[in-house]
């Protein structure tokens, strides 16, 4: 009669055949990454309800003071204050990376690749030697005050560095061109039919733009707040170099814990928190994406 | 003296799921040794589904297939004696035309003397001789799909496989691939079988072909045979262009609600209760006094490659007819004419309910 | 020419534009025109010198962390493209679920001063002792992410049905893999490659808490410098990387640029 057991075993020996290629090609990756970042974060989760041993060990006794002590007004304080420069940094990176991603799109052709060249060029100077540049602007000495004081426009030093401005300044420099590449992208993909076409509807040119170009450009809006948001909320380096230490920030706070106090678990609660912010963050932007994405679909 | 036909595919009890959907229900088929089969049919026949099994991309639920009296299903794709022409021609981009073709010979272990002159070889065959360096990028449409047939050829399998090979070709070079894939089938004497959707492919190239709707097999016959000899109401609307009409079976033919008796042959099927009747436009014609005949009144006149064609109108019928003839008519728009035809040339066949109902 | 003219019609996008790159390189220029100032002190100018440029090569800090830092993003680059295009590959065939995906995507989104202290815990933990390789092993886990996403992305773009070709034609999964597949995306693991090294240059905050103390890389070798005041030397650094990734990027478009005109 027919051949049905064959074909099973046909059938069986064809998905074992699958399997086996899939364990060779994601296996590798899938442990990796399992060991060195899932294994580390789970870590980290677990110190926090720790308690810190004498000499900086960990004292296996779960507790929940490192979650009261981080509570604690000076804590929270730090928490905000890093939470209110990244959210500035966002918000200040939108303001001005759109309209240049705007501006690039519509160049001409030629020129659009010098810019955009142009704009990713100083990122690959060292981060570090980036944001110790501001110090050399910012200093009472420094460049800046030497131009103002030259021209007259002030008459004695402005105090600019070791400000909160001046962290955000630093991580705006920073991470900017993060924020203009995907909205060029985005911008860049636009059916410059469309904006012809509201026009011809009786659109005023602000209208158009509320009305389509922003939805339409959300993806690249979103993914641009998420590159300059998440590395300014945990960054140490730049409240470091241009906050001096009126500005400290929770990435700060982690790095002592970690390394100078020796804290391993309250850091580890510092650390949560992070994640928990940039958690939120996270699901902020996808309700923004739906909302957005469903109106561009009607 | 005729040789015997040699069977080269055997297909029994084939069923095949897509998904949630049955995509073949119990197929069986024949394909014999040196044919140009195809498997015609809308989307979703089955036809596709069909093909991915017989290269070994898909092993289905149930059934068996055999090449030459070899079981087909427990041989992995790379090692079946099959090879298949991709509709999108998959050619790889990032070697040339001949790397392209000498592939599968590489594969074989062969001798680099040997591929290279099997190369030279079929390149001619398919007219390609100086692309040999060429990149795909760089070749058009047609040429792009000749490197496919020459990669697929070289290998000597012992069935090509071909899916929907003239659908991405504009229509001058449709027609002329045609004859050219006639042509190679009987130069390299290779058994062809061609997946498509379109009955004007399938009847210009194919010796048998093979009708399928909603995962079963309608009929296999050779062109003539499915157009004048069609075993099912949906055969016979599929291929070419058809009259119908519905009524109850009665032995002459069929008794039509408003008509009467239309005359037709049932040619030996077994047909009770409801039935359709199919003719054929070119099998109408305009009726003398005394013959029977049925009244229509004439809606539109079109005259295209020295043929005309009628629109005709029945009352109490929303469907028109089609009848044509060679030449010009004198038929004009709003005539009154009435139609007969030779019984013998009607079919009367059963009830189909995926026909709309006329 | 075309410049002139086009600045004669200024707009005020092109405005924002100006201003935009204004902000961009005021600090770049200021360094590196003070990387030829012969005092010491960046406030006071004192005529063109190459002194600074000088103590820089001659600085054996900063020759050691920058041989520490190649090694490093050499080593993570080799690791990370293997791994990561073996992922992407897998992922496209095999995965539709949007879980396994974005555990394989997200090193990327971590912020790395938790995955930074994450992974000195887990080397505490294991009694590792610290040094280029705990770095390097760190490095590969979020570039594998991005080579991961830039290969899927151009998996995406490329006929599925070329693996069934080769194996219509009678290559094994194997042959096909590294005869059609990886070929075929040759492109985008390269793209990857170099995203890869490029980040793993610059890292500092990772290698930050993963490295042991005697084998500093170049950012952390920057930062020892940066933080104990202003040092010259740094300006001449900095003019030199400009340097040497402007020269990248012209050789870059040079080698792009025939292959578009064929």
């Amino acid at each position: 009669m027919t051949s049905t057991i064959p074909t099973r075993v046909s059938r069986d020996s064809e998905k074992r055949r699958d399997l086996l290629e899939r364990m060779v090609l994601q296996g590798p990756g899938l442990l990796f990454i399992t060991i060195f970042m899932a294994t580390p974060i789970t870590l980290v989760a677990i110190y926090s309800i720790f308690q810190r041993g004498r000499f900086g060990g960990i004292v296996y006794k779960a507790t929940t003071e490192n979650f009261t002590r981080a509570l604690d007004p000076v804590y929270l304080g730090v928490l905000t204050d890093s939470l209110k420069i990244a959210g500035i940094t966002t918000i200040l990176a939108i303001a001005i990376g759109y309209p240049t991603a705007y501006a690039i799109a519509k160049l001409p052709t030629k020129w659009r690749s010098i810019a955009l060249v142009l704009v990713v060029m100083p990122f690959w100077t060292n981060f570090l030697i980036r944001t110790y540049s501001w110090i050399m602007l910012f200093n009472r000495e420094g460049l800046l005050n030497h131009a103002l004081l030259k021209f007259n426009i002030i008459h004695t030093p402005l105090d600019l560095l070791y400000t909160q401005s001046a962290v955000v300044v630093g991580l705006l420099y920073g991470y900017l061109p993060l924020m203009i590449l995907p909205l060029y992208a985005s911008i860049e993909r636009l059916d410059p039919q469309l904006g012809e076409a509201a026009a011809n509807l009786g659109a005023t040119r602000t209208r158009a733009f509320f009305s389509l170009t922003l939805p339409l450009t959300a993806s690249g809006l979103i993914a641009g707040s998420i590159f300059v948001f998440i590395p300014s909320l945990g960054n140490f380096i730049v409240p470091e170099l241009l906050g001096g230490g009126k500005t400290v920030m929770v990435g700060n706070l982690i790095r002592d814990q970690f390394l100078k106090a020796r804290d391993w678990p309250f850091g580890s609660v510092l650390a949560l928190s992070v994640i928990a912010l940039v958690f939120i963050f996270f699901m902020l932007q996808n309700a923004v994406e739906k909302r957005f994405s469903s109106d561009a679909h009607d | 003296m005729t040789s015997p036909v040699k069977n080269l595919i055997e297909i029994k009890n084939l069923t095949h799921d897509y998904g949630s959907v049955r995509a073949l229900d119990n197929v069986s088929l024949e394909i014999r040794e040196n044919e140009f089969f195809a498997l015609l049919g809308p989307s979703g026949c089955g036809k596709t589904t069909l093909l991915r099994i017989l290269a070994g991309f898909e092993t289905p639920l149930e059934g068996s297939v055999t090449l030459a009296g070899q079981d087909l299903i427990s041989l992995p794709a790379n090692k079946r004696p099959i090879n298949l022409m991709f509709q999108s021609y998959a050619l790889f981009p990032h070697m040339n035309v001949g790397q392209n073709v000498a592939y599968g010979l590489e594969r074989e272990k062969l001798p680099k003397a040997e591929i290279k002159s099997r190369v030279e070889e079929v390149l001619k065959t398919v007219g390609l001789q100086d692309k040999v360096k060429a990149r795909p990028s760089q070749l058009s449409g047609g040429q792009r799909q000749r490197v496919a047939l020459a990669r697929a050829i070289v290998k000597r399998p012992k069935l090509l496989l071909l899916d929907e090979p003239l659908s991405a070709l504009d229509r001058k070079v449709r027609s002329e691939m045609q004859l050219e894939l006639k042509r190679l089938q009987l130069e390299v004497g290779i058994t062809f079988v061609v997946v498509t959707h379109d009955q004007e492919e399938a009847m210009s190239m194919a010796d048998r072909i093979a009708v399928m709707v909603e995962g079963t097999v309608g009929q296999v016959d050779t062109p003539v045979d499915l157009y004048q000899r069609p075993a099912t109401a949906y055969v016979g609307d599929f291929i070419g262009e058809s009259n119908f009409f519905d009524g109850i079976i009665v032995p002459e033919g069929i008794k039509h609600a408003s008509l009467g008796v239309l005359p037709g042959n049932r040619y030996g099927k077994d047909i009770s209760g409801e039935a359709h009747l199919l003719i054929r436009p070119e099998d109408l014609r305009l009726a003398v006094s005394g013959e029977h005949s049925i009244p229509t009144m004439v809606q539109d006149v079109q005259f295209y490659g020295g043929a005309s064609t009628l629109v005709l109108s029945i009352e109490g019928r929303s469907a028109p007819i089609l009848m044509s003839q060679p030449g010009a008519t004198s038929a004009q728009r709003g005539a009154l004419v009435n139609l007969t035809w030779d019984p013998l040339k009607a079919i009367v066949l059963p009830r189909d309910s995926r026909r709309s109902a006329l | 020419m075309r410049m002139i003219n086009t600045l004669r019609k200024v707009r005020p996008l092109q405005l924002i534009l100006f201003c935009t790159f204004a902000f961009l390189y005021i600090p770049i220029i200021a360094l590196m025109a003070m990387s030829f100032n012969g005092s010491h002190s960046p406030f006071i100018l004192k005529g063109f010198s190459f002194r600074w440029y000088s103590v820089l090569i001659h600085d054996t800090r900063v020759i050691h962390g920058l041989i520490n830092t190649l090694i490093v993003a050499t080593g993570s680059t080799i690791l990370s493209s293997i791994l990561g295009t073996l992922l992407a590959v897998g992922l496209h065939r095999y995965t539709k679920s949007s879980a396994l995906n974005a555990f394989a995507l997200a090193p990327a989104i971590v912020p790395d001063i938790v995955l930074g202290i994450g992974l000195l815990a887990l080397y505490a933990l294991l009694s590792v002792s610290l040094g280029l390789y705990s770095v390097l092993l760190a490095h590969v886990v979020f570039s594998m992410a991005f080579v991961t996403a830039v290969v899927k992305a151009r998996l995406a773009h490329t006929d599925k049905y070329l693996r069934e070709a080769s194996m219509d034609l009678g290559a094994t999964r194997t042959a096909t893999f590294m005869r059609i597949t990886v070929p075929s995306l040759a492109p985008a693991i390269l793209a990857g490659a170099l995203l890869a090294f490029t980040l793993s240059l610059d890292e500092f905050v990772i290698a930050f808490f993963t490295n042991g103390p005697t084998t500093p890389t170049l950012p952390i070798v920057i930062y020892s410098m940066v933080r104990f005041g202003v040092t010259p030397e740094i300006n001449a650094l900095a003019t030199l990387l400009m340097l040497v990734s402007f020269t990248a990027v012209i050789i870059a478009q040079r080698m792009t640029r025939p292959s578009e005109e064929q």
